[in-house]
């Protein structure tokens, strides 16, 4: 396609490195609206879960108060798994992702284009859960600051999450592996979140929550240069 | 093959001499402090591995990093010698730890910083080992174990300071301590000299344990290419 080449070399890096994780979101997430396999696992897995835990842990109003926040982030971390581990191996099984490796692209976009699509995922998984849990337990969970550390506290489990399921898919365990390697690493936004989620969902003071807010940034920020950095030496043949 | 070099026998006997020291030392040289009693001698040896621990972590993540820019295999095994070393220490560090805590916090563990983050970094150490058996080409084994030590040399110390919000009732022996803390003491010199000397001991072990490892870790990579040699 001619015309496609000539507006590309026209483009600014930047702006060609925009549009090149552009891409690779964009088919992560055609491809699942088309099949929406993933979604729907990661949504029924993570139902399940919050079934599981009301069984768990009797959730009768008082406790619930208390481990709301902790349900939920552990709700996301399992769903959360789910959802890495396929969005990996779909492109190794089907040698698709030495086709990406191929494009004449900087690798950090096929990166950053996952953490995107991924990101997407797991936040629509969020965005049902959330009203469910809600009507199930009558606790209001609507609130724009819980929002806030969902996104905060998503982005760091996906930037972590992503870098790493790309190295287990390679690794012969592959499934297997992603939990192990993420969850001790992934531990810190785990705390943060569900310590500044109770400080929201508890009447939310701020000096409870800000420093749980800070940490998450922190994380999010160190994580998502770090991984930036290594994705290189990650897919690397 | 080549010999062990002469300096790294000394070294041996050096350590295990040092060891026995330090032992004596914090066993019956150092005073029996006044409240917790004997069990405190623990501290000299739970100090002196944390320290081993320690120094193995740092000497991990460097290797790390410096395998990823060089990309020389003996970074690889300068690494997983550290991350071994370190693996194992910590998990000394815990025991001796938990040792002391029975009596003196009343409890084989508690959600500490120090001791959550003891633990975290072990699964970290484990998980990086699962991760290497499962690959088999010695280029990407080297560079995923080196990625995951950078990220987990990263992520242990964000861990400390998350579980650090929270109180700790973990003493701060060296320096100000926390009023909330329990079990904490005050050195006296006799005892300063066991702990001084014990964390003298630990270093040189560290150094005299890495480097059997790193020499061991060359003998395994030279191993692994003779039987790729044998088999293609």
């Amino acid at each position: 396609m001619p015309r496609a080449e000539k507006t590309f070399r026209k483009e600014s890096p930047v702006s060609a490195f925009l549009r090149a994780i552009g891409a690779v979101a964009w088919k992560d997430l055609a491809a699942e609206f088309r099949s929406r396999e993933l979604f729907t696992a990661m949504l029924v897995f993570a139902l399940l879960v919050i079934i599981i835990f009301n069984f768990a842990l009797e959730l009768d109003i008082s406790t619930r108060r208390s481990v709301t926040s902790g349900v939920l982030w552990a709700t996301f971390a399992f769903a959360g798994t789910l959802g890495l581990n396929r969005s990996m191996s779909i492109e190794k099984d089907q040698g698709s992702l030495d086709g990406l490796l191929l494009a004449p692209v900087d690798r950090s976009a096929i990166y950053f284009g996952k953490v995107i699509s991924n990101l997407a995922f797991m936040l629509i998984v969020e965005a049902i859960v959330l009203p469910v849990y809600s009507f199930l337990y009558g606790v209001n969970l609507l609130q724009p600051g819980l929002m806030l550390i969902l996104l905060l506290g998503s982005i760091g489990y996906i930037v972590v999450g992503t870098l790493l399921a790309a190295m287990a898919v390679q690794s012969r365990t592959r499934d297997v592996m992603l939990p192990i390697l993420l969850f001790p690493v992934v531990i810190p936004v785990l705390i943060a979140a569900v310590k500044a989620s109770e400080g929201f969902l508890s009447g939310g003071e701020a000096a409870a929550i800000v420093p749980w807010l800070n940490l998450l940034i922190v994380y999010d920020v160190i994580f998502t240069s770090l991984a930036f950095m290594v994705f290189d030496y990650v897919v690397e043949e | 093959m080549q010999a062990k070099p002469a300096i790294l026998k000394v070294l041996d006997v050096v350590s295990v001499l040092l060891l026995a020291a330090a032992a004596y030392l914090a066993l019956v040289f150092a005073p029996t402090e006044a409240v917790m009693g004997q069990v405190q001698r623990v501290f000299y040896f739970h100090i002196g591995t944390a320290w081993t621990a320690l120094m193995g972590f740092i000497v991990a993540g460097a290797a790390g990093i410096i395998y990823l820019a060089k990309r020389d295999e003996k970074w690889d095994i300068v690494e997983v010698a550290a991350v071994e070393i370190s693996l194992v220490f910590f998990l000394i560090t815990i025991v001796l730890g938990s040792i002391w805590a029975r009596p003196v916090w009343n409890t084989w563990w508690t959600w500490d910083p120090r001791l959550t983050t003891a633990a975290v970094t072990e699964l970290i150490y484990i998980a990086y080992f699962m991760l290497r058996q499962g690959i088999e080409d010695p280029n990407r084994r080297a560079r995923f174990g080196a990625v995951y030590t950078i990220v987990g040399a990263i992520s242990a110390p964000i861990t400390f300071f998350a579980i650090r919000l929270f109180r700790t009732i973990h003493p701060v022996v060296i320096g100000a301590s926390d009023s909330s803390a329990q079990g904490t003491f005050a050195m006296t010199g006799d005892m300063k000299v066991a702990f001084f000397f014990a964390l003298f001991a630990f270093t040189v072990i560290f150094i005299d344990l890495l480097w059997n490892r790193i020499l061991m870790g060359r003998l395994a990579s030279r191993v692994e290419q003779l039987k790729l040699n044998l088999t293609s």
